[in-house]
């Protein structure tokens, strides 16, 4: 298996006693796979990703890479968090290059590595922008390319297109898509947007609240990935499933509290 | 369907309706055209020296108490022939420069290492935030005991003043860079040593710059007032001792060459801001 979540647990100790944010997560992830975390707020799909990140520690149970138990950060996994983390001193170029930087690679070579990249999400450009010039959609392409210049064995996406608007979201639903077949990268992403899920994935963890517990995992079949599989029955029918599910368990959250 | 249900009345009557009328001269947090700017900052300047100008010429005012910009232009000139004002103004200059200079290198890691480091914070905040309301010309008396009279208590005066301060504004700065941008830094494999260096640093120098520019205003008050106790030349020498013999005429020149050169400073800071920091420029 080549992300794994075993039996993971998070609590946090607040003054009104323990608050248990994730209970018993297991998740096999093989490589290649496009898997989302859908989950209503409370259901710890951000903390979750946190952990697999190394920002943060399970109370109990491991993140596993590719075998190697994660101990911390490292761009072994690449981020790309939902509000835009560029360094707004440093040009797209010098953006998508610092991992490299930070890692020690040579000038030349993280120059040639974060040009193709930055061709990769079509952004070349605008290299020598800085990130203030750029739009949300464009932002995130950059964040994307640098988590992709270390070469991470899975990229991790903690809501990315939340801040954007429908058009360029689809668009850049388009572009995670295409990215994922050209690259054939592990994609582990979080989002409330239901929709979002079902059109990117293959796989879905649906989770379920208060505490963040996996409820199901479906297998996403669509017969085609385009903006038109969205108008077909069986896109309905995993959306309404998924929307049910968490329904569903947003009520018994909001029963128990 | 469910039953609609009817207001008891209608809130129509009550609603005032304010219409907003067209202006160029109040429009609110908006640019006004630039030909009007630039008239009003001239009138800025312009409007008050002429006000000045008028009250003197043709008021019959003592110029003992308050000389007309003739009489303060005349007493410049004469100042600046004997060389005495260049000399107060070096005087001053290299006070200013030495305290500050020293408050600044030493402020500025001590600011960042308290603003990134909550050990650090805890350790300096409480002592740095109690010192920063004892005001600095409040030492004085204790700097004469400790230093004597010569440069070294003036020194030191600029320096108490502008320390404490610039530490706890460069500490504010380095609070204000998000969490989110150090955590990614750690996912591109960044360390802390290179977390701070590379990235807290450069996303603070704006800050930093602009807490200077700050303080720096506060450096050049202290330099008069500790040119007040004991000193042979200075700005504020010369404008306590012009006040001894009634040379109004020479307190004005005082006054107004410590303005100016602190204009010019606050410029300079602004000039240094823009072409190191272009990033950082907002747009309006």
């Amino acid at each position: 298996m080549f992300l794994e979540v075993n039996s993971l647990n998070k609590q946090f100790e607040t003054a009104k006693g323990t608050l248990v944010v994730l209970k018993d997560i297991d998740m096999q992830i093989e490589q290649g796979e496009f898997i989302c975390a859908v989950g209503a707020s409370g259901s710890g799909k951000s903390t979750l990703l946190r952990q697999i990140a190394g920002l943060d520690r399970p109370t109990t149970g491991e993140v596993k890479v590719d075998g190697k138990t994660v101990h911390g950060p490292g761009p072994d996994r690449g981020m790309v968090f939902q509000h835009y983390t560029l360094y707004p001193w440093m040009s797209v170029q010098e953006n998508t290059e610092f991992g490299l930087k930070l890692q020690g690679v040579p000038k030349a070579v993280r120059r040639e590595q974060a040009s193709y990249f930055l061709n990769v999400v079509g952004l070349t450009q605008f290299a020598q922008s800085l990130p203030k010039a750029l739009s949300g959609g464009m932002k995130q392409r950059v964040a994307i390319a640098r988590a992709l210049a270390s070469e991470p064995k899975v990229l991790l996406m903690d809501e990315p297109f939340g801040a954007l608007d429908i058009h360029t979201k689809e668009s850049m639903h388009e572009f995670m898509l295409e990215l994922w077949q050209r690259t054939g990268i592990t994609i582990f992403m979080i989002t409330h947007d239901v929709e979002e899920a079902v059109f990117l994935s293959n796989r879905i963890f649906a989770l379920g609240a208060r505490p963040g517990t996996v409820r199901k995992v479906m297998q996403i079949n669509l017969p085609d990935r385009s903006q038109m599989v969205k108008r077909h029955s069986i896109f309905h029918d995993y959306r309404d499933e998924l929307m049910d599910l968490l329904r569903k368990h947003g009520q018994e959250a909001l029963a128990v509290v | 369907m469910s039953q609609s249900v009817n207001p008891p009345r209608s809130i129509q009557p009550y609603i005032k309706t304010q219409p907003m009328q067209p202006t160029v001269f109040w429009r609110l947090a908006e640019d006004i055209p630039k030909p009007l700017y630039t008239a009003l900052m001239i009138a800025s300047i312009v409007v008050p020296v002429l006000l000045w100008w008028l009250v003197t010429t043709v008021g019959n005012i003592d110029p003992k108490f308050l000389p007309s910009p003739g009489q303060v232009l005349e007493a410049f000139g004469r100042l600046w022939g004997t060389r005495e004002l260049l000399k107060d103004t070096v005087a001053s200059l290299w006070r200013v420069g030495m305290g500050f200079l020293l408050a600044a290198a030493l402020s500025i890691p001590v600011g960042v290492l308290m603003g990134s480091f909550a050990s650090i914070r805890a350790l300096l905040e409480p002592l740095f935030a109690l010192i920063r309301y004892m005001p600095a010309p409040a030492f004085i008396p204790l700097l004469i005991l400790y230093l004597g009279i010569g440069e070294e208590p003036k020194i030191t005066l600029i320096f108490i003043g502008v320390f404490f301060f610039n530490s706890l504004m460069v500490m504010d700065t380095v609070k204000f860079v998000p969490k989110e941008l150090i955590e990614a830094t750690y996912m591109l494999g960044g360390n802390r040593l290179e977390t701070l260096t590379q990235v807290i640093l450069p996303h603070v120098l704006p800050g930093i710059i602009d807490a200077c520019r700050i303080n720096l205003a506060a450096a050049w008050q202290l330099v008069i007032v500790s040119e007040l106790i004991a000193a042979n030349e200075g700005l504020g020498r010369r404008i306590s001792v012009a006040g001894r013999f009634l040379r109004t005429d020479e307190i004005f020149v005082g006054l107004i060459v410590i303005g100016v050169i602190g204009l010019l400073f606050d410029l300079l800071f602004q000039y240094l801001l823009r072409v190191t920091c272009n990033w950082a420029n907002q747009k309006r």
